[in-house]
């Protein structure tokens, strides 16, 4: 187990030394959350989505759950990209744990979305929105975060362990993610969905990790509960995570 | 003992036999050199005996461990140059073999001074803090060499070490993996469609074709086999290969390639 963990994070290592050299990935990434708040939340708040409440405040952790899920879901082309470069080759011959490559690799994801979060944050609270400062809270949503980032990053791979090429991956992940998103409680409550989508939504655990977020990040009630929250990322999670790991091998094949 | 056996190995995708019943010994501190023509085998072949392709049938063991039955073992005691290239461009030498030190196990401690050891061995101690992508292609293998050695594995597998290098990066490649073998006895499986390169590094050379092998012997063995007298291994290649000779690659393989001769410059 010890050594599961150490190559698990000496694969997380890799990816977080490459942020350190080039880190203007994560500005750019951060215009898109940006755009949302600033041009979608304001016209939004104008229209009153939100029965007694500030739209902008619902708003910010969805946004904040979007940008993960985008960075993440996107992350098998880095798996393509690794694998015609020759490095997953490389990483496969060498005596490490497939589960620890895939791990590592969804771990980085998540370290990838930090910085973006506080960005988020930052910008949250210059549009007045009521963020939690307290650092639990913040600490309750870097957990949801990393786990919400295995998930989507490990479901990722698994596309790209399918389909191999980057052409067929683009195609595929630009289909998943709207659905994703739409089927979520990002941009409007459940309550107001109709019957049918509000089935799917508890079926996405998008849904959840978003529950989870507006509960630290601006004290609204959690609708399933903090725990439940957790548990289903969670488990959700191991089992992508086992899955990618007896997959990963078949990308180079 | 031999250091790696294969019997009877074979690999099918669909119909069709990438590697036809492959048997091969080869003896702790050869050098030993699979030629053929572009779709022979040879990159099946490694890629089996690294474990990264599952076989299909027969067998192969690497220092008495059976690849099928204990792949993790076999990771453990060989090194891998595969012909793309398998370092990062963005971060240092010494970072790229820092993480690949952790990962072939090296105590924490002993990482630093191993890396920086196999730096210097390998001529790059003073690029080591430079990007990769700084390096030129021939010091390029020479880190994949060098990260492939950190734990200094008894077997090597060198699939085409110097494709898209120059003569003089090939020169250099070459004696730095003549002085590993010398300091270290490091038993070498290299594929290559260099004859010049099969001579020079060799100690034996086996020629596959349509994947199975249809000539093994020393580079003077094969020379003489073939009844021609001021015979050169370009020679004997034809004689046993030229029944499937073609015009090339397929445009997968032709796409690797180009890609990774531009990435060494």
């Amino acid at each position: 187990m010890r050594k599961f963990i150490r190559k698990t994070w000496v694969i997380a290592d890799f990816e977080i030394r490459k942020i350190l050299h080039d880190p203007t990935e994560v500005l750019v990434r951060a215009v898109q959350p940006a755009l949302w708040l600033l041009i979608f939340g304001q016209v939004m708040a104008r229209m009153r989505v939100i029965p007694g409440g500030n739209y902008l405040d619902f708003m910010s952790p969805g946004i904040l759950a979007q940008s993960i899920l985008f960075v993440s879901i996107f992350y098998g082309i880095a798996i393509i990209w690794e694998r015609d470069l020759g490095l997953t080759h490389k990483f496969l011959a060498t005596p490490t744990p497939r589960t620890a490559l895939v791990l590592g690799k969804a771990l980085s994801a998540g370290i990838r979305c930090i910085p973006l979060m506080f960005i988020i944050y930052i910008l949250a609270a210059l549009l007045s929105v009521h963020v939690l400062w307290n650092p639990a809270n913040i600490i309750g949503v870097i957990v949801l975060l990393l786990l919400g980032a295995i998930l989507f990053s490990t479901f990722s791979l698994i596309i790209a362990c399918l389909v191999k090429t980057r052409e067929r991956f683009m195609g595929i992940g630009q289909l998943m993610t709207m659905p994703l998103f739409f089927a979520s409680n990002a941009i409007y409550p459940i309550d107001i969905m109709p019957g049918w989508l509000k089935i799917i939504s508890h079926f996405n655990p998008l849904t959840y990790m978003i529950d989870g977020m507006r509960l630290l990040m601006i004290g609204t009630p959690s609708g399933f509960s903090l725990l439940t929250d957790y548990c289903v990322l969670a488990i959700s999670s191991t089992l992508f995570v086992l899955l990618g790991g007896s997959l990963y091998k078949r990308v180079i094949i | 003992m031999a250091i790696i056996e294969t019997k009877k190995l074979t690999r099918k995708f669909g119909s069709f036999t990438a590697v036809d019943s492959l048997d091969i010994i080869i003896e702790p501190g050869e050098a030993f050199a699979l030629l053929g023509p572009n779709g022979a085998g040879k990159t099946t072949a490694i890629k089996m005996l690294t474990t990264l392709l599952p076989v299909t049938s027969g067998e192969a063991f690497i220092c008495g461990f059976n690849i099928v039955t204990q792949p993790n073992k076999v990771r453990g005691v060989i090194g891998y140059v595969p012909q793309m290239l398998s370092v990062d461009g963005t971060l240092s030498g010494m970072e790229n073999l820092l993480l690949f030190a952790r990962l072939y196990d090296i105590p924490s401690k002993e990482c630093k001074p191993r890396v920086l050891d196999s730096l210097t061995f390998m001529g790059l101690i003073d690029a080591a803090k430079k990007p990769v992508r700084e390096y030129s292609g021939g010091m390029i293998r020479r880190l994949e060499i060098a990260q492939s050695m950190l734990h200094h594995p008894p077997v090597l597998f060198l699939d085409e070490p110097t494709v898209g290098l120059d003569p003089i990066a090939c020169k250099t490649v070459w004696d730095h993996i003549l002085q590993l073998k010398k300091e270290f006895n490091t038993t070498i499986l290299m594929t290559t469609h260099l004859m010049e390169e099969a001579d020079h590094l060799s100690n034996r050379i086996a020629f596959m074709s349509r994947g199975k092998l249809v000539a093994s012997g020393t580079p003077q063995e094969l020379k003489d086999s073939i009844n021609k007298p001021g015979s050169t291994l370009e020679d004997v290649f034809i004689h046993y290969t030229s029944e499937t000779l073609s015009e090339g690659n397929n445009y997968s393989s032709i796409s690797r390639e180009r890609k990774t001769a531009k990435r060494l410059g």
